[in-house]
């Protein structure tokens, strides 16, 4: 990125990568993006476009019709309400989360990565043994440990978004460790030192602005994956109450002993809202992914198909400790 | 769930030979220290839910809260040792686990090893029949794809992929009953068998627990077309999810192996596409596709809760939810030893079978 010449605004995260896609790549970010956007707009205007509130009880199992566009639940809310005001819980949970695991995660990574060491041993190995855990499980365990099974407005939130910011402080620890260590061996880091920089100015100054080139990349897969864990939760019943908050998980429990009786309206909508908003970020993130790898890149059909550079990873690509020594350049 | 780009969370570096030591050391070394990292692992992972568990509270009162009054209720507490110091417990609870004592589930009073090998099989057997499915659908897939880069069967495969993981399991397996439990008729809706061959199947003389092999054994050819057909739904919800992931990464790790030259090599002497994807590009892919798909596991596992709890499917997973409504700690660690060994087995087995075929990984 910092290669491209040009104004700030081409060299923002998602910009750039708009100037460099071509064809079908490009295709695929601009179908991201805006369903990205609909989905935020959806957010923000959730009071203006839902015809009810959340938690507002009608008839229970109402087919699809004119005062109910999307029908009612077993519990009597309107499902279109439900899924409009959805979108509002998971924007919430997303930021939450994933800002409290950046902060923490960046925190850790840097000073494990800089210091070294035996905390470096310590903090590693236990990152690997919460990274390699089914995320799920460990989410229901915290959100029980925090609302203690039973949630409120804004606890049920927060609970959520602390579940899911524990399964990704690793992630976020592991990309900003490596960075950090090979940042750490870089001339100008030792000239920082020479020069009789403090390692808190070094770390937050030096190696944070170079090592937190990746994040906008795993902040946009992150947030697919917080939806999905965020609907992991509510549907197992370990999320946030009806009452509460509109959300999508704990909507398709519910629908879940509806399809018995063929009731299809319950579980589809809710149900087609969490797949279309986690393509959408996913499309986004991958297309980035993507562009960042000179060898994932689509070629532009009019020139002449360059030769790939087997074994010199992207520089820009996400890399975890690890994948080096696989020595293919591994990107699932 | 795991993040789609994530690279195999191979050990860090300077944790192990392999950066340290460049100059010797050899396999041996690398194997005895990997496999003494195990223990680590699942250390960590049971110190962790021991004690988020009993941040929630304790199971009498979960069971009989309000029920009670507080007095009784103390007094049960009392006489189970849940008032006493956690570090008591804790290392109490590291002591038996040490000597194989996992003890029994508060909530149904059963031996937590019989419980984990009665569900435990369930879920194996689940987790091979979606594993089935998600080969099925990903390796061929993936090869295609990567043959057909950037054009339209590469796009529609890619989107499929990115469907697969952008639905969740259970919405998964909610359309399925809609369409072809509901609407069709054709298969079951929930459960693993009817309940006269689950009696059947139970009952017989040291059963293996995999319904479809107990069926086979006993010549039981009625039974088994039921199990088969129970078995259908949940193993494609599951294996949609797998399946997208391995497709994605036979296309990316086969891209990358048809590019080198002696691919080329091979194509300039006149050996067709076909072999070249399924032979010669295909084969030096898989080191790198079986590293992550033993990686797959912890998505498979959390998956398996998923699909278990939406298909009634009485396994690990579906225990798993129940036991933590209900607070039983004794059952819900249990579970977690087990699946943390699992875990942790699989990456030390998958760490060992990178050495074997890349020597690059122990040097």
């Amino acid at each position: 990125m910092s290669r491209n010449e040009g104004s700030l605004f081409q060299r923002l995260p998602v910009v750039s990568h708009l100037g460099k896609s071509v064809g079908l790549q490009r295709g695929m970010l601009v179908t991201g993006l805006v369903i990205t956007a609909l989905f935020l707009l959806t957010a923000a205007l959730a009071p203006l476009i839902s015809p009810y509130g959340f938690a507002q009880h009608f008839d229970s199992q109402l087919p699809p019709s004119g005062t109910h566009p999307w029908g009612t639940t077993s519990g009597g809310y309107d499902v279109l309400s439900r899924v409009v005001w959805g979108t509002q819980t998971a924007v919430i949970v997303i930021v939450v989360a994933v800002i409290l695991s950046i902060f923490l995660g960046v925190a850790l990574g840097l000073v494990s990565g800089y210091i070294g060491g035996w905390l470096d041993r310590i903090l590693v190995v236990i990152a690997d043994a919460i990274y390699a855990f089914p995320t799920l499980l460990l989410a229901i365990v915290m959100s029980i440990a925090i609302s203690h099974g039973r949630s409120s407005m804004l606890g049920g939130i927060f609970a959520a978004a602390i579940s899911i910011t524990v399964v990704f402080i690793p992630q976020y620890f592991r990309v900003i460790r490596a960075e950090t260590i090979r940042l750490k061996a870089e001339p100008f880091v030792e000239s920082a030192m020479v020069v009789g920089a403090s390692s808190v100015r070094i770390m937050a100054r030096h190696i944070y602005k170079n090592a937190t080139r990746t994040l906008p990349l795993i902040f946009t897969l992150n947030a697919s994956e917080a939806i999905l864990t965020l609907a992991g939760l509510g549907f197992l019943g370990f999320g946030i109450e009806p009452s509460s908050a509109a959300e999508w998980g704990y909507d398709l429990n519910k629908a879940l002993s509806d399809t018995t009786a063929g009731i299809w309206w319950t579980g589809v909508f809710p149900g087609a809202a969490i797949v279309l908003t986690v393509l959408g970020l996913t499309l986004v993130g991958e297309s980035m992914n993507d562009l960042n790898d000179p060898r994932l890149r689509g070629r532009r059909r009019a020139g002449r198909k360059l030769p790939p550079a087997p074994g010199t990873p992207g520089s820009n690509t996400v890399h975890t400790p690890g994948t080096e020594t696989a020595g293919n350049g591994v990107t699932v | 769930m795991t993040t789609l780009i994530d690279a195999p969370p191979q050990e860090a570096d300077g944790l192990l030979p392999t950066k340290k030591s460049r100059s010797g050391g050899g396999l041996g070394k690398y194997l005895v220290v990997r496999f003494f990292l195990i223990f680590p692992t699942i250390f960590i992972l049971i110190t962790l839910v021991f004690f988020l568990m009993r941040i929630t509270g304790d199971p009498i009162t979960a069971a009989l809260g309000g029920r009670l009054p507080p007095d009784a209720l103390q007094a049960r507490i009392h006489a189970a040792g849940y008032d006493r110091p956690i570090w008591v417990q804790y290392f109490e609870y590291l002591g038996q686990i040490a000597t194989g004592n996992f003890g029994r589930t508060i909530s149904d009073n059963l031996k937590v090893t019989d419980m984990l090998a009665t569900y435990g099989t369930a879920t194996l057997e689940l987790a091979i029949n979606s594993l089935v499915v998600a080969l099925i659908i990903g390796i061929p897939l993936g090869m295609v794809a990567a043959k057909y880069r950037d054009k339209w069967p590469d796009a529609v495969l890619r989107i499929f992929a990115i469907l697969s993981y952008a639905t969740p399991v259970f919405f998964a397996g909610l359309l399925l009953k809609l369409v072809f439990a509901v609407g069709l008729g054709w298969l079951p809706v929930a459960g693993r068998a009817k309940s006269g061959n689950e009696i059947a199947l139970t009952s017989l003389a040291n059963p293996t627990g995999i319904y479809w092999l107990d069926a086979i054994r006993s010549g039981n050819m009625g039974a088994l077309g039921d199990v088969m057909a129970h078995a259908v739904l949940p193993a494609i919800a599951l294996g949609l999810l797998t399946g997208g992931v391995f497709l994605r990464l036979v296309r990316t790790n086969v891209i990358g192996t048809l590019s080198k030259d002696y691919v080329e090599a091979g194509r300039s002497r006149g050996i067709r596409e076909f072999r070249l994807v399924t032979k010669h590009a295909y084969k030096p892919a898989l080191i790198p596709i079986i590293t992550v798909m033993g990686l797959q596991i912890a998505l498979l596992l959390g998956g398996a809760v998923l699909t278990e709890t939406t298909f009634e499917w009485k396994g690990l997973g579906f225990q798993l939810a129940q036991y933590l409504t209900a607070r039983d700690f004794v059952a819900v660690q249990g579970i977690v030893v087990l699946l943390a060994v699992i875990v942790a087995l699989t990456n030390f087995i998958v760490d060992v079978i990178a050495a074997l075929i890349d020597p690059r990984v122990r040097y």
